[in-house]
Order: C-alpha cells, then sequence, then structure tokens
C-alpha cells in the first residue's frame, strides 16, 4: 500500500501516522506539501492527519480545505481513490466538501484526551474490513471539535445507506449520551463519502498500533486497506 | 471601500460558546440577558470603487471560505 500523508502547517499527527502506516504496509509513505498540486504516481490511500492546520483559524479545517493539494485530493476521491481523514483531517475533509456535514465544537465544551470505546458497525467496507460487525475497538481522540453535525436529512441519507462506520459506545458495546463524548449527533464517530471511498473519522487508530502503546485496536483499520488493496489487485 | 462581512451560526444550531458567554453573563450579575449567540465579523477593504464589483466579491468571499453554509449565515455591508 503506496500512502501519502498530507502535510499543511500546523499539523502535528503526520509522523505517528507515518509510523503506523510503515509498520502495518510496510511502504514508507509519501509526505506531500499543501502547497503541491499533484500527487505521487501510484498513490493507493491518501491520509490526511491530525493536529492544528493553520492553528484552527477561522473554523477547523477551513483553511487547510482550500489548499492546492486538496483540487487534486478531490480529482483522486472523484476516480475513487481511498482518502482517510483522522481528526483534522476529518474537519479538513468536511470543509473541503468531500464529506457532508461539519465537526462542532465539543457539547461541553473540553478539550478531550483519552481512550474512547467505537463500535464498528459493519464490515463489509475498506475501512472495516480488518474487523467484525459490532466489535468494539479502544483508540485514542484528542480534540476540542469533534461534535459531529448535519441537517436531518443529511443524518438520514448517511444511516440509510449505512455510511456511519465508527460510533462512540460503552466498552460493551451500548451506544448511548453516556458514552457519547462530544455530542456527535447519532453518536457519530466516523463516516464515508457516498460512494464509499473517502472516510473522515475523529479518533487516532494510528495511535493504537504497536504493543508499546498499551494497545493494537487501530491495526485493524490500517491492516483492512491492505487487505483490501491486495485483493483489488489480485 | 471598506466592507463588512458578518456571520452568525444558523438557528437551530447549538452554540456552546454563546451559551458559557451567556452563563458569564449571568454570573457577573448582567442583568436581563435571555440568550448568546458568537459569531464573527471580518472587516474588509477593497481596491476597487464599483459597489456591484465589490459585493459580488464579498459574496464570493463568504460563500468559499468566510462562512461554512451548513451552518452559518452572512450578511455583507459596504460601509
Amino acid at each position: 500500500m503506496k500512502a501519502a500523508i498530507l502535510v499543511f502547517p500546523g499539523i502535528n499527527r503526520e509522523r505517528d501516522m507515518a509510523r503506523a502506516l510503515k509498520l502495518i504496509s510496510g511502504h514508507e509513505p509519501a509526505m506531500v506539501w499543501h502547497a503541491d498540486t499533484s500527487l505521487p504516481d501510484g498513490t493507493d490511500l491518501v491520509v490526511v492527519p491530525g493536529g492544528f492546520s493553520y492553528g484552527d483559524y477561522l473554523r477547523c479545517g477551513a483553511i487547510a480545505a482550500r489548499a492546492p493539494i486538496m483540487d487534486a485530493v478531490r480529482d483522486y476521491a472523484a476516480k475513487g481513490g481511498l482518502v482517510l481523514g483522522v481528526c483534522n483531517g476529518f474537519q479538513i475533509l468536511c470543509e473541503s466538501g468531500l464529506l457532508p456535514g461539519v465537526l462542532m465544537r465539543n457539547a461541553r465544551l473540553k478539550f478531550i484526551c483519552h481512550d474512547v470505546h467505537l463500535r464498528v458497525e459493519r464490515s463489509d467496507t475498506p475501512f472495516t474490513r480488518g474487523y467484525n460487525a459490532g466489535q468494539v475497538i479502544r483508540v485514542p481522540v484528542a480534540h476540542g471539535e469533534g461534535n459531529y453535525e448535519a441537517d436531518e436529512e443529511t443524518l438520514k441519507r448517511l444511516e440509510g445507506e449505512g455510511r456511519v462506520l465508527y460510533r462512540y459506545c460503552s466498552p460493551e458495546g451500548v451506544v448511548d449520551e453516556a458514552a457519547n463524548i462530544n455530542g456527535a449527533a447519532h453518536s457519530i464517530a466516523g463516516i464515508v463519502n457516498a460512494t464509499g471511498n473517502v472516510l473522515g473519522m475523529m479518533p487516532h487508530p494510528e495511535n493504537h498500533v504497536e504493543d508499546i502503546m498499551g494497545c493494537t485496536d487501530g491495526r485493524g483499520l490500517f491492516a483492512g486497506l491492505v487487505a483490501h488493496l491486495d485483493r483489488a489487485a489480485a | 471601500m471598506k466592507a463588512r462581512v458578518t456571520v452568525t451560526l444558523k438557528s437551530g444550531i447549538l452554540d456552546p460558546q454563546g451559551k458559557a458567554i451567556e452563563g458569564a453573563l449571568k454570573s457577573l450579575g448582567v442583568d436581563g440577558v435571555s440568550s448568546v449567540r458568537q459569531g464573527k465579523v471580518f472587516d474588509i477593504e477593497l481596491a476597487g470603487a464599483d459597489p456591484a464589483q465589490a459585493e459580488a466579491a464579498l459574496k464570493q468571499a463568504a460563500d468559499k471560505l468566510l462562512a461554512n453554509t451548513v451552518i452559518e449565515n452572512y450578511r455583507v455591508e459596504l460601509l
């Protein structure tokens, strides 16, 4: 899997992402500067990492979403290329129009930085095939604006089309208000676009991929992507 | 030419920042505040002198960047 990680000023999770991708796919990902206008040939996955692009000025992800490289990402996604946005990356994908909705300030106004549990809603997608449907995984979050909101019609479409892939839940897998850390509509932690090739999620699977991190639940996402691409190539 | 673009949250969108400010005003003893919604103001200087052109440029600026029209409304004023 040849991955390309986008680098914007103020992004700070690109090294974690590169390490996780190298570890699981065996390939060193390319780092692609925001002012570039094209992605490396043969890119299998574009990753928009977490951080605080442009200091979260204006709105989280708003300025990064208008960077030159994003036109190339839009073309790539329109052709079916896989795109993964994590945390600030999710915010950037929403601001760029690649995903619907918006990430608002956390309902209780606090910056949340701890492990959370996610329920994997289905396993038949490139972004979840490393897991079983209904499986609960533990991954960290670190965000102040992760409260996913969209209009009723959009939420209905996301649910109807099975596009919510990850939801905040209790350790036992119960999705309720108590486990909904940031007040997100329908406890949404991660969604895909209509064609299923662009995922945005607030939690950081790349930070739970090695034993030294205390948990390896995040590996499944990347291992699933590798398996998906291997099968597509075969 | 000077202009001002005001961006406000659409009604029905939860505004936790506004709520926090509202709470702070109440705890300061400022009477009669029933609700606060926080928005943004952009003061912009334009090079040209044609109002129609300026308005079009400001509208473009607001649609493309200054406002996220999923959750925000905006108003353009030439000053």
